[in-house]
């Protein structure tokens, strides 16, 4: 019953446990999201200032793509899968994921992937370069040999997803504790559920998509060439049905989190429970008929502009209720704030900021002038790193003492806060303007009037970067040992996960726990 | 009301120490913060929706992050607050559903009056045609013989850092698209490779360039002067670099331009029937190959190894001449990027580049090609 993980590499290549698992996932998207984080440094260096100083155009237009998948495939989401591999089983009271082998295989094949995806920055004529979105037919007939690599290595990481969600939906409808009925679930674990949903739904699209190029490139297929009869646009509406969903995918396991956190550090159980599982399983189901808000400027009849451009502005009723909801849940608790709680409320701030300017753009006359400008760098920005990062870094800081059962550094995870608010503020804010005043994205140099707050956020990109470099020395520092963790570790926090011992043993729950 | 938030930033930006490659004197408008106003009643209307919605979403984050905050001062640990055990109400629930929906009808009034105005292209009184090309953009006056190529005039020179920037850096073009004020001009918008977007901030006007379909767009500007704009659509290695101007002139000014330019575009016809010298041809062939092919062959015919084949030593600048004409004139069979020349540059151009091409980067054929060998070359097609 109680054996322990086995010895060195081993442990770690042949894993089935959901804890090894999921630490395997943490730490491959944390360095990813170092690599990723390199190559967007890269592009800021060159936009300090106008004029081409440090890349060529080429190698910039490599950077921008291999940066957006690297980060949204490789750093973010893996990192939801390793939150979800530690703390859903703990939490609702399982022994393990549903499917122990399979999430062995879903993890592993990962780096495989990505080592095929970063190798094509070697190969004759470089990487992808036609942006994350890789629309066709600069994806297709003017696309760099190394596509098809590319393609290959989406495969990959679609099947990796597909995998991980069957576990997760398997895991969470199957092995929940006696007692532990759906409505009492906690958010972390509703959010994943539908996110899974999500992957499932769209993922297999992407594979559609690329194979299409596939064909396209070396089958003598026509699908995005209007030469042969198809339609460039039809990519971007298959690729979009994907793409917008993918948003969610990367945002709703970060509502989860936040919505433990929030109650835990104001004392206080979180408002409105019911609501904000209603509002998760309406933003999926919206986000499935969004799609075409990213193509307003493709010439579609005005009645597809309409019905994407009501269906859009939607979204935001139950996202709000999402924000209200915490807002309420501060409203007359007993905060403190610990680094969790830091970036929960920065999240909070940053993400309804996001979701300011992702209604403006939902407004289609309006984003006519918005569409593919810094002011969208700067929205999904503005969602995705506050959003994504900054909420599976308050998951690290708030799980981190269980899984470790060692106390991080309170100081030193306060210095990264700050820094990191602080840049990522510098970085991305400033691009509204730019993004306003006219600079398109995805140059590598831009006219003169934009110089200034270029500047400006370059100089955040890099702040934002060393703040990161705090959080990787707190982390190992943490994992080496430190002040001894409490089984509670916070003031009374709720779920079962607090009700082991800390460090959470290897095997947990294998007598289930009752929920009353 | 947007003032404030100007002069905000104004301040702020006085605050830190400016730096910047652009000498003093030059009057580049640094600090904007916001869409332009615009030259036409689109432009303004989609501006004033832009700031409608803008203070709308200032009003509710105020709201939002006023009481957050307040929380946050009022209802902490260290001030001894006792956390309050309430967790539940449908009634606020629906309260803040309902409420937030109607504001989002009154967004979306206004917001569907502006779009149907923007689809209306019916009654143009003028039809451009647009084109994007792997980096340019092509011109066409439809009903006219005028059309044109409008290319990047930014000196290479400046874009490496080797030279002061212009004020205008990377939003000039050799050939700006001159239009009429206050008559409709709708503009029929495709692409000749890959998706380009056409896009001028002051006309509101962003479109997607999507080969093998047509777009449509309009304007109708009501000031003359000259507004810039670029590609908004990744595509490829220059997409930074296509910017677009559009000079607008009074009705008298525009109709003698585009007789000019016929005119003018005549005489470049009967040009095709003199005989140049290896140095004129050699001279002007420079110039186009910086114009045309510079961008993927590099200035100095070296290529991109694996992208962009060399010029210097290649099979087809140091090989038989019918080859080289075949492939500048009709584009590759193989390899899209290298588009077909025959169309978008004149015979005069085409001999010289060729001429230049067989003859610059250490090749040394020592042959020149005139402008009626390429018509000749043309006609046996």
């Amino acid at each position: 019953m109680a054996h322990g993980p086995q010895a060195g590499l081993k442990r770690w290549l042949y894993t089935t446990n959901h804890k090894d698992i999921g630490t395997l996932y943490l730490w491959f998207s944390f360095a990813m999201f170092f690599l990723g984080g390199c190559m967007a440094l890269v592009i800021r260096a060159e936009l300090f200032e106008p004029g081409l100083q440090i890349v060529q155009p080429e190698f910039f237009n490599q950077m921008t793509t291999m940066h957006g998948l690297i980060m949204v495939f490789g750093a973010v989401m893996p990192a939801f899968v390793g939150l979800a591999n530690w703390m859903i089983p703990m939490m609702i009271g399982a022994p393990d994921m549903a499917l122990p082998r399979m999430n062995n295989w879903s993890f592993w094949i990962l780096p495989f992937g990505f080592a095929m995806l970063a190798s094509t920055l070697f190969m004759e004529g470089g990487a992808p370069n036609f942006g994350w979105t890789f629309y066709a037919p600069l994806s297709t007939e003017y696309a760099p040999p190394s596509v098809t690599f590319f393609i290959f290595s989406v495969h990959i990481l679609g099947a990796s997803s597909i995998m991980g969600a069957i576990n997760i939906i398997a895991t969470i409808l199957n092995m929940r504790a006696p007692g532990m009925t759906l409505m009492k679930m906690p958010l972390f674990v509703w959010t994943w559920l539908i996110t899974a949903y999500l992957l499932i739904a769209v993922m297999p699209v992407l594979a559609g998509v690329v194979t299409m190029m596939l064909m396209d490139i070396h089958f003598g297929t026509s699908f995005f060439s209007a030469a042969g009869g198809g339609d460039p646009v039809l990519f971007q509406h298959v690729f979009w049905f994907f793409g917008h969903p993918e948003v969610y995918i990367m945002i709703l396991p970060a509502f989860g989190i936040i919505s433990a956190i929030i109650p835990t550090f104001a004392r206080k159980p979180l408002f409105g429970y019911s609501s904000m599982v209603y509002a998760t399983a309406a933003i999926a189901f919206l986000s499935l008929i969004v799609w075409a808000h990213h193509m307003f400027t493709v010439g579609m009849p005005i009645a597809g502009e309409l019905f994407f451009m009501y269906a859009t502005m939607l979204i935001s009723v139950p996202t709000g209720v999402k924000i209200f909801n915490w807002v309420s849940t501060m409203f007359r608790g007993s905060m403190t704030f610990e680094t969790p709680m830091l970036f929960a409320i920065a999240f909070i701030i940053l993400f309804a900021i996001g979701g300011f300017s992702g209604l403006m753009l939902a407004i289609a006359p309006a984003d006519f002038q918005y569409h593919d400008t810094y002011f969208v760098v700067a929205h999904f920005h503005y969602v995705l790193v506050p959003g994504a990062i900054f909420s599976i870094t308050a998951a690290v800081y708030y799980w981190l003492p269980k899984w470790t059962g060692n106390m991080y550094n309170e100081t030193m995870g306060k210095v990264h806060f700050w820094l990191a608010f602080i840049g990522l503020n510098l970085t991305f804010f400033p691009m509204h303007f730019v993004g306003l005043a006219g600079m398109p994205r995805r140059i590598p140099d831009y006219a003169l009037q934009f110089a200034d707050f270029n500047q400006m956020a370059s100089i955040g990109a890099f702040l934002f970067g060393a703040a990161q470099v705090v959080f990787l020395f707190n982390v190992v520092r943490t994992v080496m040992g430190g002040k001894k963790a409490t089984e509670q570790v916070w003031d009374n926090p709720q779920g079962l996960e607090w009700t082991v011992p800390s460090p959470a043993p290897y095997h947990t729950f294998s007598t289930p726990p009752v929920v009353r | 009301m947007l003032r404030g938030f100007d002069r905000l930033f104004a301040l702020l930006a006085a605050s830190l120490t400016a730096h910047s490659t652009v000498a003093e004197e030059q009057a580049v408008e640094r600090w904007g913060v916001n869409m332009p106003k615009g030259v036409t009643e689109v432009a303004q209307t989609t501006y004033e929706l832009h700031m409608l919605i803008f203070w709308i979403c200032v009003a509710i984050g105020v709201l939002v992050f006023g009481v957050m905050f307040y929380s946050m001062w009022r209802h902490r640990k260290s001030k001894g607050h006792q956390a309050a055990q309430f967790h539940e109400s449908t009634a606020v629930e629906l309260v803040w559903t309902i409420i937030p929906t109607v504001i989002l009808i009154l967004m979306a009034i206004p917001a569907t009056k502006t779009l149907y105005d923007i689809y209306d292209t019916d009654k143009a009184d003028l039809d451009i045609m647009i084109t994007g090309y792997q980096w340019k953009w092509k011109y066409e006056y439809l009903g006219s013989d005028v059309s044109f190529f409008s290319n990047l005039s930014t000196p290479r020179a400046q874009i490496n850092n080797q030279q002061p920037k212009g004020p205008n850096y990377l939003l000039e073009v050799d050939e700006p698209l001159v239009v009429p004020i206050k008559k409709k001009i709708r503009f029929l918008i495709t692409a000749n490779d890959v998706i380009h977007a056409w896009w001028v901030p002051d006309l509101a006007v962003k479109k997607d360039a999507i080969p093998g379909f047509i777009n449509e767009s309009w304007t109708r500007i009501e000031e003359p002067g000259i507004y810039r704009g670029q590609c908004a659509e990744l595509c490829g290695k220059d997409h930074g670099f296509m910017p677009i101007v559009i000079k607008a002139v009074p009705e008298e000014e525009y109709t003698a331009w585009l007789g000019g330019r016929a005119e003018s575009a005549a005489k470049i016809r009967k040009l095709t029937e003199k005989n140049f010298t290896f140095d004129e041809l050699f001279a002007q062939g420079e110039k186009v190959y910086n114009r045309a092919c510079a961008a993927c062959h590099q200035a100095n015919g070296k290529g991109v190894p694996g992208v962009f084949p060399a010029i210097a030593g290649s099979k087809i600048a140091t090989g038989p001449l019918d080859t080289h004409l075949d492939i500048v004139i009709d584009g590759s069979q193989v390899n899209p990027a290298m588009q077909a020349f025959g169309e978008q540059l004149s015979e005069v151009d085409l001999a010289a580049v060729i001429t230049y091409q067989r003859n610059a980067f250490g090749n040394e054929m020592g042959d020149t090609v005139q402008p009626i060998d390429i018509l000749n070359f043309k006609n046996k097609q």
